[in-house]
């Protein structure tokens, strides 16, 4: 079993390198992409199963004893976000390949896939990391690939934006490096759970200071609010399928390891406060910046701002019921939020760009594609019964649960930020799906029907139906989800599982 | 401390504030270099978390003390990735002044635009 635990890095790493010389077979070098990611979907899948009752699996590189050797960990939590992750990435590739054939993108696909993959594998270390330095390893490795992704096609406004990107970025990963040399210096180690266990006798301002550095470090990367303006501003601009998985992706990868470095590494009352300050500015100032947007990848960009706020409002009630409803949150969020960039994508091909002032009557030129807008915008306000409902209840009640003042002014931003949300996307709604269509709009639907572009253009708008259905899915499964996110949480706040698993017995 | 660990403590913060300011300039350079410096700080930072850092280091084959070889194994992989990226980051540099025929940073225009929205939107 452990074994497996290797193939969601090694598998698209190889597959990015046959890819890569297969550059010169379009056709050859899209089979193996898709093979590669689709062994990475089976693989996750195996590991969910396994970890699925609390069990962590841990596995040794070169078996090197824990704390020498390079440690993969899954636990429920990462099993279940690498499950996650590989669907949607296998459901963009499609997408991207459905592009491809319609000859829709500028992007170059030969270049495309490689790199993809390479983000894939980095995504995967990521969650997978048993020691701080391999979770960095792991960022940059994911880092590195969005950096020459948000590049394709490159204008001057893309261009203009990847180097606002990349430099916000890198400054978080110097900050990160930073931040290891001074658990190494502290402890002797980078282990995670052997840092764990050694930052128990550590002074209790020095954990304060290293938390708050992670905490900061992934923060960045997770667009919180007040470090979240080069969000809005970069993801809106890449093309389509990158837009969707870096909305639906890297920002969970650093809530992912928020999660996992604010609760194994640092005590657990230490910064529950500012948690639940930043959790209430990041939904406030992220809707409202949604609320003025014209351009709807904007608007939806600024939205995930604001809903990443909902994550850090869980893991700050700091309880069993809090993170379990975190856990179901980021599942709905990865899923819908990829959805609605698609149908934003699918709409700049039918309309020819994105802004909403020149939009309008988009439910008569394509009824099917306002049916795909529709699912997920209401699952991401919340409404029932769709999968952000299942999550935003599964956060309140544990915010009812847990009590106290600062939590109820934490749950009354986070239901006003629901209720702004609902605006946020009915604005769009009445804006560029009622009223009767603009003529240039339809034209450039009839353009598409006529062209070429017929065959290809169906696998998008097939994608896109299948990661608006994987939404309701997530609705449906709710029952299932919640308890595996139960497990999880369990097995997040307890912490002797995932050291013993890696430590060995009676390490703690 | 030993007086060579003071010397790189100071150095240490020398540069993490020399490489900020760099960082918040409007200069694309200005902002490579500050990335740059930025880099060299946190690997010296790695270095300084070896308390015996005046040791030889392992590869002397000799037997005695040696310094730790981990922060410089992982000073090593972090010079590598600093070094890419900053390639990477002149490649980006020099199509922003391909494209504009200057390297500031421009304003965030799409904020501009919106903010200049003082209609009432149903209006539009």
């Amino acid at each position: 079993m452990n074994v497996l635990l290797a193939v969601p890095v090694v598998v698209p790493l190889l597959g990015a390198a046959a890819a890569l010389l297969m550059r010169r077979a379009p056709r050859l070098q899209q089979g193996v992409a898709v093979a590669a990611l689709a062994a990475v979907v089976a693989v996750t899948g195996l590991l969910l199963r396994a970890t699925a009752d609390g069990t962590v699996l841990a596995g040794q590189a070169g078996a090197w004893r824990a704390p020498l050797g390079i440690t993969v960990v899954a636990d429920p939590l990462s099993a279940l976000m690498l499950a996650v992750s590989a669907v949607v990435l296998l459901v963009v590739q499609l997408f991207a390949i459905g592009q491809d054939i319609a000859g829709l993108s500028r992007a170059m696909p030969q270049v495309f896939h490689p790199i993809y993959l390479v983000l894939t594998a980095g995504v995967c270390l990521s969650f997978l990391a048993g020691d701080l330095f391999n979770l960095f390893v792991g960022f940059e490795m994911m880092l590195t690939a969005s950096y020459a992704l948000i590049t394709q096609a490159p204008t001057r406004a893309r261009v203009r934006a990847s180097m606002i990107y990349t430099v916000v970025s890198l400054t978080s990963s110097i900050l990160f490096l930073t931040g290891i040399a001074l658990v190494y210096g502290l402890t002797g180690t980078v282990n995670l759970a052997d840092v764990a266990v050694k930052l128990g006798s550590a002074p209790e301002e020095l954990r304060m200071v290293l938390a708050l550095l992670f905490l900061v470090v992934f923060g960045i990367k997770a667009a919180l609010v007040p470090m979240h303006f080069w969000l809005p501003d970069s993801y809106p601009v890449a093309i389509t399928r990158i837009s969707a998985i870096f909305a639906a992706l890297l920002t969970k990868v650093a809530v992912y390891a928020i999660i996992r470095t604010q609760t194994l590494l640092f005590g657990r009352d230490d910064i529950t406060a500012v948690l639940l300050c930043i959790a209430v500015a990041t939904m406030v100032v992220g809707i409202f910046g949604a609320m003025v947007q014209d351009d709807i990848n904007r608007l939806m960009s600024f939205a995930l701002v604001s809903h990443i706020g909902f994550m850090i409002f869980g893991l700050g009630l700091n309880s069993v019921a809090g993170l379990a409803g975190v856990i179901v949150y980021l599942v709905h969020h990865i899923v819908v939020q990829a959805g609605l960039f698609l149908v934003n994508g699918l709409i700049r091909q039918y309309v020819g760009h994105s802004s909403l002032r020149a939009m309008r009557g988009l439910n008569t030129v394509s009824p099917v594609l306002s049916v795909y807008f529709f699912l997920p915008a209401m699952s991401l306000a919340g409404l029932p019964p769709m999968s952000g409902f299942v999550a935003k209840a599964a956060l309140f009640q544990a915010a009812v649960g847990a009590g106290g003042w600062p939590v109820y002014t934490a749950l009354a931003a986070g239901v006003a930020t629901s209720l702004l949300t609902v605006i946020a996307v009915f604005r769009v709604w009445v804006r560029g799906f009622w009223g009767t269509p603009m003529p240039d709009m339809v034209e450039a639907r009839e353009r598409l029907k006529r062209g070429s572009h017929l065959g290809g253009l169906r696998v998008m708008a097939t994608m896109t139906g299948v990661m608006v259905a994987a939404g309701l899915a997530v609705a449906a499964a709710a029952g299932p989800l919640s308890e595996l996110a139960f497990v999880a949480a369990h097995d997040l706040l307890n912490g002797s599982a995932y050291i013993e698993a890696v430590l060995g017995e009676g390490a703690r | 401390m030993t007086a060579p660990g003071l010397l790189m403590v100071a150095a240490v913060a020398v540069l993490y504030s020399t490489g900020f300011y760099l960082l918040l300039q409007r200069s694309l350079m200005r902002v490579v270099f500050g990335i740059v410096i930025l880099g060299h700080a946190a690997n010296l930072s790695l270095m300084l978390t070896d308390r015996a850092i005046t040791l030889p280091p392992l590869l002397t084959g000799k037997e005695g003390a040696i310094s730790d070889p981990l922060p410089q194994a992982m000073a090593l992989t972090a010079i590598v990735i600093t070094f890419g990226v900053t390639t990477f980051l002149l490649a980006l540099a020099y199509r922003v002044w391909l494209g504009d025929a200057n390297d500031e940073v421009p304003a965030d225009l799409e904020d501009r635009r919106i903010g200049r929205l003082s209609e009432p939107e149903d209006q539009s």
